[in-house]
């Protein structure tokens, strides 16, 4: 069990070492660097001082030096300074992880308690008006692109019905909705559709026969043994799905100026402020690694089959 | 085969709108007229115009071309490259394969937005970079597949015979490997194109790809954030363009893997 974990931690190793390398060989190619966009505001500027500028952020040095000496800061657990605001990379980002966290965990909880009701429902309802209707909502849900159905949301919810807040911080529990019903959308959409499937394949197996013809009610098969059954298949469905929410929360984000670690990686990019990128990448695909961890983890305690047979 | 032609006939018609879509605006799309800035939607912009005055129908047909070209021939690309890569490893096998797949593996344990969205920023933006960005992550997806495919017909007795025929490694690749895993490759493909076309929306949206005052569905969307209150046509119609789009894509890719996946 130690050992796996520990396996799973150690793949971590040439995923961020290939992933860093490959964005800093990209910032190469850029046209424009930091040095320019920070001093585009001031009009003309002399290119000896932006050279001075460049030297004093490392920016004349070649690729390799570059990315050297930042792996070198990183391993001793420095990520640099920000181009741009001057702050410490490692403190801006503990600075604005939680909020990403917030919006995550609230999407998360979200999707699985829209998603499975539906789901069953669908699949309880097979081919009937209900499942139609389900299944086309989720056929809309998957096919619309969550920067748009997060306008749309503000245009009805917000402008129009002035029901919630348009945007403010992560402490007001109200301003989390939207941003968190955006990103719910696209993954309940793809959950409900899962769910269903894995249900009606569920409801045909024997013991939900056996259960039946026992005279055990639908309603407590459903939810005392299909819904236990289905759990772990919920599990690795979500798992597979935290890419996408790792990427949507980027955009998310910067559409409902939540200030978490997506909006800053986006202004980041266009101020070319290379310490906060690369640390964004590093830190996503640490998430992502560890909430596929987190998974694994939960089967473990979900399902004794899965520890009985690491155990023989 | 006849059920799909509905679904075959949506896309195709989508496509040929891209394709054809300088002699299907109504106006200039890059005509500004400052004075008609913002007119709701009216009978001679059906769709309104935007902040400069420019027709937004016109723009979003001509908007079909970049989003939906540029998605498709990405997406032609990734496809074919990342097959034939995972063809040949799966051919070849030994250490060319290994480090391959290696490679491969360090991408597809990485968010693929995530990526995107750091890769068109350190490149700088621009509808080519943010397609570049896509197409690096892209790639391992289809090699794994046509790896798996060809590792499962290599030791079919077509392929032997080839070999004992004399046929170069190079021509039994191309004339017998790839045209035999090329179904279950297309049919991802399919299924992929909605994908595609909203993360390179998304892209643009971000202000990562196509720059104004190119008409692009996701730049479009981005310019009209800020009049969401006052002219929220110019954000519904291109938003609406994705979304009938990616849902015809979609819905095609559906059809098309249930057809050939009850096929087999």
């Amino acid at each position: 069990m130690k050992k796996y974990f520990l396996s799973r931690l150690i793949q971590l190793v040439p995923i961020l070492f290939g992933i860093t390398f490959l964005t800093f060989g990209m910032m190469q190619f850029a046209a424009t660097d930091a040095v320019d966009i920070i001093y585009e505001q001031s009009g003309s500027v002399s290119e000896e001082i932006k050279a001075a500028k460049r030297a004093e952020l490392g920016l004349d040095q070649s690729f390799l030096i570059q990315y050297g000496r930042w792996l070198g800061g990183v391993l001793s657990g420095d990520m640099g300074r920000s181009f741009i605001s001057g702050k410490l990379v490692f403190e801006t980002f503990v600075d604005k992880l939680p909020a990403t966290i917030e919006l995550m965990l609230v999407s998360i909880l979200l999707t699985i308690f829209v998603a499975t009701p539906l789901g069953i429902l669908s699949a309880v309802n097979q081919n009937r008006p209900l499942d139609y209707l389900i299944r086309g909502l989720s056929f809309v849900g998957n096919s619309m692109p969550n920067f748009f159905a997060g306008l749309l949301l503000i245009y009805f919810l917000a402008l129009k019905l002035n029901l919630l807040p348009i945007m403010s911080g992560a402490e007001n529990l109200s301003s989390v909705i939207m941003p968190a019903l955006t990103l719910t959308i696209a993954m309940g959409a793809k959950y409900t559709r899962q769910i269903r499937a894995v249900v009606l394949e569920e409801l045909d197996k024997p013991y939900v026969t056996g259960a039946r013809s026992r005279g055990v009610d639908e309603f407590t098969i459903l939810t005392k043994s299909v819904l236990r059954s289905t759990l772990i298949m919920i599990i690795t469905l979500l798992a597979l799905s935290m890419g996408s929410l790792l990427g949507g929360t980027a955009i998310v984000e910067t559409i409902f100026m939540w200030d978490g670690v997506g909006k800053m990686a986006v202004d980041a990019i266009l101020m070319r402020d290379y310490p906060l990128i690369q640390a964004y990448v590093v830190w996503m695909a640490i998430i992502y690694v560890l909430m596929n961890l987190a998974a694994d983890l939960l089967y473990h305690w979900l399902d004794p089959r899965v520890r009985y047979g690491e155990m023989s | 085969m006849k059920k799909l032609i509905p679904y075959f006939a949506a896309a195709g018609l989508l496509i040929f709108i891209a394709i054809f879509a300088d002699f299907l605006t109504p106006f200039d799309p890059y005509a500004q007229d400052l004075e008609g800035a913002l007119s709701p939607p009216n009978s001679v912009n059906f769709l309104g115009t935007d902040r400069y005055g420019r027709d937004v129908l016109s723009r979003v047909i001509v908007g079909s071309q970049t989003t939906l070209c540029a998605s498709l021939l990405l997406l032609a690309t990734i496809s074919s490259f990342g097959s034939l890569i995972g063809a040949i490893c799966g051919y070849s096998g030994g250490r060319l394969d290994v480090f391959l797949m290696r490679i491969s593996d360090i991408f597809l344990a990485f968010p693929q937005m995530v990526f995107a969205i750091a890769a068109a920023g350190a490149l700088g933006g621009g509808l080519l970079n943010a397609a570049a960005a896509l197409a690096i992550i892209g790639w391992p997806k289809y090699a794994r597949i046509s790896r798996g495919l060809v590792l499962s017909i290599r030791s079919m007795p077509y392929l032997n015979a080839a070999k004992m025929a004399g046929s170069s490694s190079t021509k039994i690749l191309f004339a017998h490997v790839m045209p035999n895993i090329a179904g279950p490759v297309l049919v991802t493909a399919a299924l992929d194109i909605g994908t595609i076309i909203m993360e390179l929306a998304g892209l643009s949206f971000l202000g990562l790809g196509a720059m104004p005052p190119t008409a692009e569905w996701g730049a479009m969307m981005n310019n009209g954030r800020s009049m969401l209150q006052t002219a929220p046509w110019v954000i519904l119609a291109p938003g609406t363009a994705i979304f009938i789009t990616v849902a015809t894509f979609n819905l095609l890719g559906d059809k098309l893997r249930d057809y050939l996946g009850g096929q087999r």
